[in-house]
């Protein structure tokens, strides 16, 4: 047990404290460091590049979370249903995308975008005219809403699955014997069944999609003029503290990001966990 | 299980066929690797993705991986095996004994440690990284080994894991009785518990191990010499070489590479399929 606590405040306890202290101060140029008070927040909250990117992963969580979720719980139904042929290999299948780095699903879809490598030239040669182009303005936050998407689908599927597991035989067997058809097997016990691991998984995805940086940062370097240095907050303030030396509003902006996925996350939870009692 | 066949209705084909959609979309990315590993630079920029095309040149590409630069990428290799290996391993084994201690031995102040490891959960690496490196680099340790290991020594998500694994897996009554007896708590633990607990131990490490083996944003920033990069961040530099203006194009090395990436942890999880899966029911239990 000690060891743990050990490390983990020197980890995480100390780095988030002192992330804390620097968000207090000012970097300049000029006059160094000095002490700003709460300055760094006030232009946080009206910084319209840390709202672009903010208004970006909340529109990626919208929409992309949904539909992830969404295959995933179908996935997890299925493969629970018993109806299909050869069940453990969909289930692994499935899964295999999360074993992949992430350095390396961008790379393979990165290279499946471009139109020379990939198979987006030859797709929309098949269909005679340019169908989708994941490199323009338009498609690419999409085209990452995709990788990501893909990662993750069947990681998702896994914990829905598993809380599908846990309900009792004879209950399906007592439903059966009242007339309940597949349907309503589904509605009334499976879907309550995975309530609690669909609220860990979104919340898993809250924190995900409002931390979005390796996939559009390691695209940049393949289309670097399509993504921007504020594309997501974390690029934002990654480049603020690595290549712009503004550290202490490096961390302001990362401790404003935590603070705004905090409360979504808890407002989840508790929308999540009321009809509970 | 008899009596629990009407429960076990016809295989459905149109639902196979569904779910196949889901599995093509899954493995294509991965297929459209293992077709361009075999292909030439030139072939890469030129043929249809999904299908082979010109000569042969798997080992070719394989030699050139191994051989670019002084056989850089061997050296990636190695680096992330230590990583892996002492960074996921440490994190194994804290986070195995801290979960079973917390499930198995009540002391004061054991809820509030539960709800702070449980908030750390949801403080983003990313959020962590930028003050960890500006301390790290206070005392030296940036561009260091050390900077990728110590911090992956902490997995909160694994000591929920283990905590919830060991409170199903291990019932209190049989280490009861193992004191009745006259076991010392080291041996019970190292005789009865840990036995019980493996394949909970499995899956913490197998997390562990793709957390580590994957990581990529930590290395970004704490790293500026190639020699200690892991494999991420190595492929990440061989993109920008191949993709910079007026750079060599070495997008069969970029590719190869990540298929050496994948390879051992897809492995790895194939062959501890049993023990992960288990392990992860019982994690479902309680969540």
């Amino acid at each position: 047990m000690t060891p743990f606590l050990v490390v983990f405040a020197l980890f995480i306890v100390t780095p988030l404290v002192y992330s804390m202290y620097l968000s207090l101060f000012r970097n300049q140029l000029m006059g160094g460091t000095t002490f700003a008070g709460f300055d760094n927040y006030v232009t946080a909250f009206t910084d319209p590049k840390l709202w672009d990117g903010a208004g970006r992963v909340g529109l990626f969580f919208l929409v992309q979370v949904p539909i992830m979720l969404g295959l995933s719980l179908i996935a997890a139904l299925a493969i629970d249903s018993g109806r299909l042929h050869g069940k453990s290999f969909f289930r692994v299948a499935l899964f295999l995308p999360y074993a992949v780095p992430g350095v390396v699903a961008v790379l393979m879809w990165g290279f499946m975008y471009d139109d020379r490598l990939g198979l987006t030239g030859s797709l929309n040669d098949l269909v005679g005219f340019p169908l989708v182009d994941p490199y323009t303005k338009q498609w690419i936050l999409t085209a990452i809403g995709n990788i990501v998407t893909w990662e993750f689908v069947g990681y998702n599927m896994l914990i829905l699955y598993s809380a599908l597991k846990t309900v009792p035989v004879e209950i399906y067997e007592a439903a059966s014997i009242d007339g309940a058809n597949q349907f309503r097997i589904v509605r009334s016990i499976k879907l309550p069944a995975v309530r609690g691991a669909l609220l860990i998984a979104t919340i898993f995805s809250i924190l995900g999609s409002f931390q979005l940086f390796n996939e559009p940062n390691i695209l940049k370097q393949i289309q670097p003029a399509l993504i921007s240095t504020y594309y997501t907050p974390n690029i934002y303030a990654y480049n603020l503290s690595f290549t712009g030396n503004q550290v202490s509003y490096a961390a302001t902006v990362a401790i404003v990001m935590g603070l705004v996925t905090a409360v979504i996350a808890y407002v989840v939870q508790l929308r999540g966990t009321r009809r509970d009692v | 299980m008899a009596g629990y066949s009407y429960l076990r209705p016809r295989k459905s084909v149109t639902l196979t066929v569904l779910l196949g959609a889901l599995i093509v979309y899954s493995v294509l990315p991965l297929a459209w690797m293992l077709f361009s590993i075999t292909k030439t630079q030139p072939e890469l920029l030129s043929s249809f993705g999904l299908w082979f095309s010109g000569p042969f040149a798997l080992f070719d590409n394989l030699q050139q991986v191994v051989t670019h630069d002084d056989g850089i990428f061997v050296r990636w290799f190695a680096n992330t095996l230590v990583y892996v290996v002492v960074g996921a391993g440490g994190a194994t084994l804290l986070a195995t004994a801290a979960g079973y201690g917390l499930a198995k031995y009540r002391f004061r102040g054991r809820n509030a440690v539960f709800a702070t490891i449980l908030g750390a959960i949801a403080v983003p690496g990313t959020a962590l990284a930028v003050p960890t490196f500006l301390l790290f680099s206070q005392v030296g340790l940036t561009n260091t080994m050390w900077a990728i290991i110590l911090p992956s020594l902490v997995s909160p998500f694994g000591l929920y894991l283990m905590w919830v694994f060991a409170a199903e897996a291990v019932p209190s009554e049989i280490l009861e009785a193992a004191r009745v007896d006259g076991a010392g708590e080291w041996r019970t633990f190292f005789t009865i518990s840990l036995r019980l607990l493996a394949p909970g131990i499995v899956t913490v490490a197998l997390f562990a191990i793709v957390a580590t083996w994957n990581n990529y944003f930590l290395p970004l920033i704490m790293l500026n010499d190639p020699n200690l990069y892991p494999l991420t961040l190595g492929l990440y530099q061989w993109l920008a070489d191949a993709s910079g203006i007026g750079a060599q194009p070495v997008f069969n090395l970029v590719i190869t590479g990540s298929f050496l990436t994948v390879v051992p942890i897809v492995i790895a999880f194939l062959l501890l399929q049993r023990y992960w899966q288990s392990g992860l029911s019982a994690g479902g239990v309680k969540a």
